[in-house]
């Protein structure tokens, strides 16, 4: 069986480390904050300006001062901090953030990254994935590996317009994990019950 | 010193005109300077160009002057929930600038500190880098972006002093102290002004220098995606 959303999440939680400041896109890499592991000291930067993040408020601790890049309201944590966008992206851009779990409409075997726009079609605009991807220590993208019309969305080539040139570092798909290797992706895992075949089958990319 | 003003439209006299470049403080509806934004519309400055994160939603924010088409560019990362500024940028009425989120602040730090290019990794072998000098520093490409310096900067804060210096509360602060850096002018709206001597100078985020004209008033702070969870 391929992973669900939810164990997409379970499985890029894995990615996390101790003491690790991370970034969290929006869609399922947010719910990668429901599966940290007990006893690990993650802090969750919102690039709209907070390290800290923490849950979805009650109806009472609602706060129109306090939200989540996504727009979301949210809460915050005794460590929590606020900042300005130039500081928050001062420390993406610098490199402070340890890693940044996003998802992806495109991803090529040589990690260029496309999840921003679609020619033709309604574009909303980059917010912040073009730093992220430019500046933090390590790029984790989870997404489907295929689309709706069982096309690979892991490709030789984006044909899209690229969000990043050559930043993905692992991609986690509902079929298993792989990594961006020299000259292909590389397979490190793969979904309960899915095959090396069934993950070939779905990969235009070449696998080494 | 004065820089208390009775009212948005008082402390916009004489400092709008059309075809100006306005930068607005402001992420999502959070923290935006909705005051100044209802007296931009009511003073019917035509031909705008905004630095801004976002562009509002239709009915609130930078989107009640796109209801009225006094914006002619919008420079922004993100333009998602705002159906009538996709319907006027699609017809070719409006014009828009996509600058990565990173980049944009960036660019309004540095117009304010003097700085008029920087160079950075963001966007590089992207659409952004397009015709933007490109220079290896230490085996790795960068790209050149341009300082922002605006003919007014409006931004809203939570609290100042009657010399302008500036609290920001939460995620509300976000784009409003690089925002107000790079104007000419800054017009700042708080929800409180106090007296002097009464802010912690150690806590002040923006100090008056940033700030020529000052207003108080009630805020709406539209939430944009009421989230809770249950408990």
């Amino acid at each position: 069986m391929p992973w669900d959303r939810n164990q997409m999440a379970a499985r890029a939680a894995q990615e996390l480390q101790d003491g690790w400041y991370v970034n969290l896109g929006i869609g399922i890499p947010t719910l990668v904050s429901n599966y940290i592991p007990d006893g690990m000291d993650v802090t969750l930067q919102s690039e709209n300006g907070m390290l800290g993040m923490g849950p979805f408020p009650t109806e009472d601790e609602i706060d129109a001062d306090l939200i989540n890049a996504g727009k979301q309201t949210i809460t915050e944590l005794a460590r929590t901090s606020y900042f300005d966008s130039a500081t928050s992206f001062g420390m993406i851009r610098g490199g402070k953030i340890a890693m940044a779990i996003l998802g992806a409409m495109e991803v090529a075997e040589n990690g260029d990254l496309a999840n921003w726009m679609i020619p033709g079609k309604l574009v909303k605009g980059m917010g912040g994935a073009m730093d992220l991807v430019a500046g933090v220590g390590r790029v984790v993208v989870v997404m489907d590996h295929t689309s709706k019309h069982g096309d690979s969305k892991l490709l030789k080539r984006c044909t899209l317009p690229l969000t990043g040139a050559a930043v993905v570092d692992r991609i986690i798909t509902n079929l298993g994990v792989l990594d961006v290797a020299h000259k292909g992706l590389h397979i490190v895992e793969l979904a309960d019950g899915v095959t090396r075949e069934q993950m070939l089958a779905a990969t235009e990319a070449t696998i080494v | 010193m004065h820089k208390i003003y009775d009212s948005p439209s008082a402390a916009l006299e004489g400092l709008l005109h059309d075809g100006m470049f306005i930068a607005a403080g402001g992420f999502g509806l959070c923290g935006i300077p909705e005051l100044l934004i209802q007296a931009i519309k009511d003073a019917g400055t035509k031909n705008l160009t905004f630095a801004s994160n976002n562009a509002g939603v239709d009915d609130f924010g930078i989107g009640i002057l796109l209801q009225t088409k006094q914006v002619k560019k919008m420079i922004s990362s993100y333009v998602g929930e705002n159906a009538e500024f996709m319907r006027q940028y699609l017809s070719g009425e409006l014009e828009l600038e996509f600058n990565p989120q990173g980049t944009l602040a960036e660019r309004m730090r540095a117009g304010g500190a003097g700085i008029p290019g920087f160079y950075t990794k963001t966007g590089v072998g992207t659409v952004i880098a397009d015709g933007k000098e490109h220079k290896d520093f230490d085996g790795q490409t960068y790209i050149m972006e341009r300082g922002i310096i605006a003919d007014l900067s409006i931004v809203k804060a939570w609290k100042a002093d009657d010399t302008g210096n500036l609290v920001f509360r939460k995620t509300a602060r976000n784009f409003n102290p690089p925002a107000a850096t790079c104007g000419k002018v800054c017009v700042a709206e708080v929800e409180e002004i106090v007296p002097r001597g009464s802010l912690d100078p150690d806590s002040i985020h923006l100090p008056g220098i940033y700030v020529h004209r000052l207003i108080q008033g009630d805020h709406e702070k539209r939430i944009e995606q009421r989230t809770i969870r249950e408990g």
